[in-house]
């Protein structure tokens, strides 16, 4: 009798036991996944969720871009113009401005991406043949998103007068598109990426800290202790939130620093304003991470929860790729998400050298996220262990 | 409205969790100043009872007061002059001994935090060791450090649930000492525990099983109660003997105590009557006794349970 026999069939080959353990463990780890329904939705989700954003909503030759137009005369020449330039599908006429500082306020927002001047005199000057300018300028803060679009404009000036009559047949094309790349002519990407970065570094570790907070308690066993004190969920919440609004701040400035001293990022606005609207985003990714740890049941959920909001905030936000270029819906939910605000906000600031005028509708949105999500983290907190 | 003298006062409390009845119809009073002993077998529903005496849960049914409060709607009156301690270890492993007193301190408002947290640390024979993480400390010191943490903001009341389990008896001794000075400063402590010899150091005890309150009073008074007869047996092939007679009409329950047999019985006649023909078997000596604690917990269990 063999020493393994007790284990192993007589003559059965010793390997036997090896495949009922895993087999074993096999049915264990499927009873678990079972009942982790967080996990499951995942499995589910986060494929489902990137396969449609991938496919439906990212577009990396966008179109429909908005555009204001400055028209100093009104003339069939120029409408015809701007009518070729809408024939493209890359510009979409969403405003028309009677003067330039209004144009540069909607730039500055971030309102449009292009803005066209037709100067006065446009059309005569056409008929002459003195090949006038058409002058167009575009955002570039975004290069992607700006492009392809200021590609497209060569072809526009050919053709867009073809069916016009009384042009000269010499002057070809017989007026000249004069583009220029605001806030990044030198469509440099690093311009648009490392300001971007801050947004999205902050959203992932805010969500993080704050995410796991209240599940960590409760899975520690700190939290019947706690609940069994005389304080209150709102003291509760803004005690571990406001730690974290230091550490975010911090993040951000070694993020801004890193990149205007090894990038060159300029700083055209007002550093306080930036430090200011940082702070108020990172409360509100806080808030939406502590939302999420009074909503899960463990530490995993929390986790799993913060990835899921991260995914669409990084690829609806206009972070990886335009936003201007996706369609509506995909536009509506990545107005609902904290870092499509913040990006507008640095980049206005740090770029285009926007002012609180400009931005205070973003500011609005992220304030009004952050008060919303810690109205249902309060209500949602539980005093008891019922 | 309650007495001034009674520190908790509830009635009929009831609460189930998911269609499961873990408390049903318990009522309970405790005189302020004294040792309240809860006892019962795990899952009895001690926990959840404690639980709803501090607002931590809410009593499908039922009505009370705890320090006058009402445990309904003054939960955080209750929360600010109850200490509890919990079962398990409560308190932040990673903060150390100083911080997480100094934490409640300030968490109850006291006037200076470090000053108490330092008055604590010496009361509880913790100095030198102030600077270590409360998660490194071997059992017996957690149990000691978590119930300085929950006395720290002078409360009138302490609930502790099972505060000596998994501790070893010189530290189980020091853990009762401590309690009797508490109390002897005039708090009122409701204690919950497996042991029996922890039952016998409280003024009064309550038993507990299946979510009902089966037994409480003095330990003398609920002793004499239980009209329990007991018969001490000792001698040869014990075992056999507690199989044979285990279910016989009269004998209620059958328990053995290292080299001796409790046998015991409700009503004294049918007691003697089943017991008869063994008396006389050679090697064995069999001695009336009163029944011990355990055996009066034990035989209220097994009724309670074919009650159930």
């Amino acid at each position: 009798m063999s020493v393994l026999g007790a284990a192993d069939a007589p003559g059965a080959a010793p390997t036997n036991g090896f495949w009922r353990r895993t087999w074993a463990m096999l049915i264990k780890e499927f009873i678990q996944l079972r009942r982790d329904r967080v996990s499951f939705a995942m499995i589910i989700m986060i494929p489902l969720m990137q396969l449609v954003l991938f496919g439906y909503a990212i577009n990396t030759q966008p179109r429909d871009l908005p555009t204001a137009v400055l028209l100093h005369e009104r003339s069939d020449v120029g409408r015809a113009i701007l009518a070729a330039l809408a024939n493209t599908r890359y510009f979409r006429i969403t405003h028309e401005v009677r003067t330039e500082a209004e144009f540069d306020r909607l730039m500055a927002s971030g309102q449009v991406l292009f803005g066209i001047e037709v100067p006065a005199g446009f059309e005569r000057a056409l008929r002459r043949g003195d090949r006038p300018a058409l002058l167009i300028a575009g955002d570039a803060t975004d290069p992607v998103a700006a492009g392809s679009a200021l590609g497209a404009l060569a072809q526009v000036a050919q053709t867009a007068l073809a069916y016009e009559r009384g042009i000269p047949e010499f002057s070809s094309p017989p007026f000249e598109i004069r583009a220029h790349a605001r806030y990044n002519p030198a469509a440099s990407t690093q311009l648009n990426i490392v300001p971007g970065l801050v947004g999205t570094i902050l959203t992932m570790t805010m969500l993080i800290f704050t995410a796991l907070s209240v599940t960590r308690e409760i899975e520690r066993g700190t939290m019947e202790s706690l609940l069994s004190m005389p304080i209150t969920p709102i003291e509760i919440m803004l005690g571990k939130i406001v730690p974290y609004i230091i550490v975010g701040f911090l993040q951000a400035s070694l993020i801004i620093g890193a990149g205007v001293w090894l990038f060159g990022i300029p700083v055209l606005g007002s550093l306080a304003l930036l430090a200011g609207l940082s702070t108020l985003f990172i409360t509100t990714n806080l808030s939406i991470g502590y939302t999420f740890s009074t909503l899960a049941q463990n530490q995993l959920q929390a986790v799993q929860m913060a990835m899921m909001f991260f995914l669409p905030n990084i690829l609806l936000s206009g972070f990886m790729f335009p936003f201007a270029g996706m369609p509506g819906w995909a536009q509506w939910i990545g107005e609902a998400l904290p870092l499509t605000h913040y990006l507008r906000i640095v980049r206005a600031i740090l770029l285009k050298g926007a002012t609180f005028v400009d931005l205070h509708y973003d500011a609005a949105i992220l304030l009004g996220l952050m008060l919303v999500a810690m109205t249902i983290a309060v209500t949602r907190f539980r005093r008891t262990l019922d | 409205m309650s007495a001034p003298d009674i520190a908790i006062d509830v009635r009929g409390l009831t609460k189930s969790f998911g269609g499961r009845v873990v408390v049903r119809d318990l009522s309970m009073q405790v005189r302020r100043g004294t040792i309240y002993g809860f006892l019962g077998p795990n899952g009895s529903g001690k926990t959840t009872t404690i639980r709803m005496l501090c607002g931590l849960l809410t009593p499908d049914k039922g009505e009370g007061t705890c320090l006058g409060y009402d445990i309904r709607t003054q939960a955080r009156e209750i929360k600010r002059h109850v200490g509890y301690m919990t079962q398990r270890f409560s308190l932040y492993q990673d903060l150390s001994v100083r911080e997480n007193l100094e934490f409640v301190a300030r968490l109850y408002g006291m006037p200076d935090p470090p000053a108490a947290a330092r008055a604590m640390i010496a009361r509880l024979g913790l100095e030198g060791r102030e600077r270590q993480l409360a998660g490194e400390l071997s059992g017996g010191w957690k149990q000691r450090l978590a119930l300085g943490a929950c006395t720290l903001p002078n409360p009138q009341l302490l609930l502790l649930d099972e505060p000596t389990a998994g501790v070893d008896p010189k530290a189980r001794r020091e853990f009762w000492n401590e309690i009797h000075a508490l109390a002897a400063e005039g708090l009122t402590v409701l204690v919950s525990t497996h042991y029996m010899d922890e039952a016998e150091r409280c003024h009064e005890i309550a038993y507990i099983a299946y979510g009902e309150l089966l037994a409480h009073g003095t330990v003398e008074g609920v002793i004499e109660r239980s009209k329990l007869v007991t018969y001490t047996v000792t001698g040869d092939d014990l075992q056999r003997l507690a199989a044979e007679l285990e279910h016989r009409p009269g004998v209620d329950m059958v328990a053995p105590f290292g080299g001796s047999l409790h046998v015991s019985g409700r009503d004294p006649q049918a007691l003697e009557a089943a017991i008869a023909p063994y008396r006389d078997r050679p090697g064995l000596n069999w001695t009336r006794s009163g029944p011990s604690l355990e055996d009066v917990f034990i035989e209220l269990m097994t009724r309670a349970r074919d009650n159930f």
